[in-house]
């Protein structure tokens, strides 16, 4: 990032992206579809489920597979607790960016472990979890395990009390973040924001929502909207969101029905979409994340695109910094919250 | 057969007495307490994080005291894919650590690109510019791996000698404590790698 | 929705040469090809008349060899399969925030596929398309006139070459592997033939 000071105050500011570029494009274009699923974890390395979740949409779309009613109600659980972990985590990385580095990141990350453990035990691994498949999940859930996150889930509100008591009336973080850098729901739009930021400035537009993939339309949940888009208003819509996400996970967890979790007709290995084109995107936990795929009919993906919520959340950033204080940079930055293998792939 | 010095210090323990060497302790309170710099690249950065964070806690093997600043770390964990647009901001931080210095080469893409490794901007394995001491292999590795790791760059520093043929890199001047930065090209990093500390190793054509 | 709104455009301008590409796969997702010349007009038009405010995605796409059979339906025209004439192509998906629809989808072809093409730059219309486009500049080489900011957006400023076009010849720095075999095996042959 290159900034240029008055003072301490911001004037210009300049990103400079491509260094974590790892060519994820150029790799998925020269491999199997499903030689694609592991990459997927490691682009938003901090919430995979969700990135699988988005190239499988993207697949079953372009070639019409239907998935079974568990494995949607197992996708939607996985997806929620993966925004509650993703928004933990943030919850911490932003504490740490203002300097509060430890304290609040220990918390955060106490109640990610238990999350994780979650991953492991139904996938076998902690963050690269390459879970989902064309037409369903790999593997039905261990004995037990919907029984211990219900239990889990009961607890987060407890969680999310907790941080907001220990962080929301304390004075230094307020006056770090009310009013700073404020942006209009106008903008946001144009700027392409996305997710967590477009709702902070008020914009009603959740993809769970308006496109209503997957079973969401199912489940009741309300959309958090902030009103003055400033760092206070992203910072609180991750609390808020994740409220939200537990309401899904109770209703979702009660309502899973038994049934196989794969869609038996479709070949994994060596797969062939119909040649065609298509676009599919979901409410990741940093903002949309689409897939963008070009087939021509044979195993390899003729073009593959990601579109990365975390780079074009950026987009506006020199705008919103402009007029602020040097120091004020990386909160701004913490509160779009961006992981750097989605930003530069 | 055991040295006089051990010898020494069997016969001695008994009684109460503790003998140390110089070198002994200087390692031992050197391996205790390696400050790593704080700096993630990719994915096991945040595996990294985890194992600072609650759970896992590195403060138990001394290391929990991750400097912002290479002139104050004695450790560099390279943690996660290393591109060739980042490999020379890599090599300047290592060179700007004072001695002694020591490198963790974390999971499979700094070891040697990964799962990343056909890619055209990514570089394979930190090893092609700056020496390594540990490899910890996983995608990414967990924190008990990394922890497994820093246990073993501790035996690694309890077992150097100060003085001697064999002395430790740190101690003598025969090995430079700065490599070349590389500089980008047209295509590539030039050079692509550097043949004073990696050797690729040869390769058998058939027929 | 989408089809009226491909059917307005088109009324829009009789006398171009816009195309309706109907998509082939079950996805259902049909697009239009619009001249470049005309390119920003429409973009205007969609977004101040028919409220697509919300530029998701841009992306480049490197038809080698023209575009691949059978991906759209009416497409037949423009199958040069096998021959030389090869173009790039940046797609745009818009979506409507007030109106909660899309994806509707905009593609712009340029004629060859020598270095820096030019095709206008619809950063104006859409501020999110900034570094998308630049992303696209990077990889594939598309010069975006109009653009306020035509840098590369990911590689280094001195690297030469657009990597994700489909005739790149990466750097020859792969991995050493013991039993090198397919692929690998012929690089180093040729490699061994260079050096000797």
């Amino acid at each position: 990032m290159n900034v240029t000071l008055e003072g301490e105050t911001v004037v210009a500011l300049k990103p400079v992206f491509g260094y974590l570029h790892r060519n994820h494009e150029k790799l998925a274009e020269g491999m199997s579809y499903l030689g694609s699923m592991p990459y997927t974890d490691r682009l938003d390395y901090i919430c995979p489920l969700t990135n699988n979740w988005a190239y499988a949409l993207a697949v079953e779309k372009l070639a019409g597979i239907e998935v079974p009613e568990r494995a949607e109600y197992l996708r939607v659980i996985l997806a929620e607790l993966t925004r509650i972990q993703n928004h933990a985590a943030f919850l911490g990385f932003v504490l740490g960016d203002m300097g509060a580095w430890g304290t609040a990141l220990m918390y955060a990350f106490r109640e990610r472990e238990r999350i994780l453990d979650f991953f492991e035990e139904l996938t076998g691994a902690r963050m690269m979890v390459n879970f989902m498949r064309f037409g369903g999940c790999r593997w039905d859930t261990p004995a037990g395990w919907l029984e211990e996150v219900r239990k889990f889930v009961k607890g987060v509100p407890n969680f999310l009390d907790e941080m907001e008591k220990l962080l929301v009336e304390n004075e230094i973080l307020l006056a770090r973040l009310v009013g700073v850098a404020p942006l209009s729901g106008k903008r946001a739009i144009e700027g392409g924001l996305s997710g967590p930021p477009l709702r902070a400035s008020g914009v009603d537009y959740d993809i769970r929502k308006v496109d209503a993939y997957g079973i969401y339309s199912r489940f009741r949940f309300r959309i958090p909207r902030g009103e003055y888009g400033d760092c206070y208003d992203r910072f609180m819509i991750r609390i808020h969101e994740a409220r939200e996400s537990v309401e899904i996970l109770k209703q979702a967890l009660d309502e899973i029905p038994e049934g196989p979790v794969l869609n038996p007709k479709i070949k994994q290995r060596g797969f062939r979409p119909p040649p065609g084109e298509v676009y599919a995107r979901l409410e990741a936990p940093k903002g949309e994340l689409g897939f963008h795929i070009i087939s021509d009919g044979t195993d390899r993906p003729y073009r593959y695109r990601v579109r990365p919520p975390s780079l074009i959340n950026l987009t506006l950033l020199e705008e919103m910094c402009i007029g602020a204080k040097i120091a004020d940079v990386m909160v701004i930055l913490g509160s779009i919250d961006i992981v750097l293998g989605e930003v530069d792939r | 057969m055991k040295s006089s010095y051990e010898q020494l210090e069997m016969e001695l323990r008994p009684h109460g007495v503790f003998v140390t060497s110089l070198e002994e302790i200087y390692n031992w309170g050197r391996k205790n307490s390696l400050w790593p710099l704080q700096f993630g690249l990719a994915c096991c950065a945040i595996e990294m994080i985890a194992t600072a964070a609650s759970r896992f806690d590195i403060a138990r093997f001394g290391a929990e005291v991750f400097r912002p600043s290479p002139r104050q770390a004695d450790l560099m964990i390279v943690a996660g894919t290393v591109t060739k647009k980042m490999a020379p901001q890599v090599v300047r931080l290592y060179n700007q650590m004072p001695e002694p210095k020591y490198v963790i080469a974390m999971g499979a893409c700094a070891i040697s690109g990964g799962p990343f490794k056909e890619g055209y901007n990514v570089l394979k394995g930190i090893d092609r510019y700056i020496p390594v001491d540990v490899s910890i292999p996983g995608c990414p590795p967990r924190p008990e791996a990394l922890l497994e790791g820093l246990i073993k760059l501790q035996e690694k520093i309890a077992r150097e000698r100060l003085l001697c043929n064999e002395a430790a890199r740190s101690t003598t001047s025969a090995q430079p404590s700065e490599y070349p930065v590389p500089n980008y090209g047209a295509n590539d990093l030039d050079p692509p790698y550097n043949s004073s500390v990696f050797h690729p190793p040869p390769i058998h054509v058939g027929d | 929705m989408t089809d009226q709104v491909f059917k307005s455009i088109i009324e829009k301008y009789p006398d171009k040469d816009i195309r309706f590409l109907e998509n082939s796969s079950p996805s259902g997702q049909h697009s239009l090809l619009v001249p470049p010349e005309i390119a920003v007009d429409v973009a205007y038009f969609l977004r101040d008349c028919l409220g697509f405010d919300y530029c998701s995605n841009v992306t480049g796409v490197d038809w080698i060899n023209g575009v691949k059979k059978g991906i759209w339906k009416s497409d037949s025209n423009e199958e040069i399969d096998g021959g030389k004439s090869g173009f790039l192509e940046v797609v745009y998906h818009l979506y409507s925030v007030q109106k909660k629809v899309g994806p509707l989808i905009l593609r712009v072809r340029t004629k060859t596929r020598e270095d820096r093409p030019e095709l206008p730059s619809l950063t104006p219309v859409w501020k999110s398309a900034e570094f998308q486009e630049r992303e696209v500049f990077d990889l594939f080489g598309i010069w975006f006139g109009g653009h306020p900011d035509m840098r590369r957006l990911l590689m280094w400023e001195e690297f030469e070459g657009h990597p994700m076009r489909k005739d790149y010849i990466p750097p020859d720095d792969y991995e050493y592997e013991p039993t090198p075999h397919g692929q690998i095996l012929e690089r180093i042959k040729t490699k061994a033939g260079k050096t000797e």
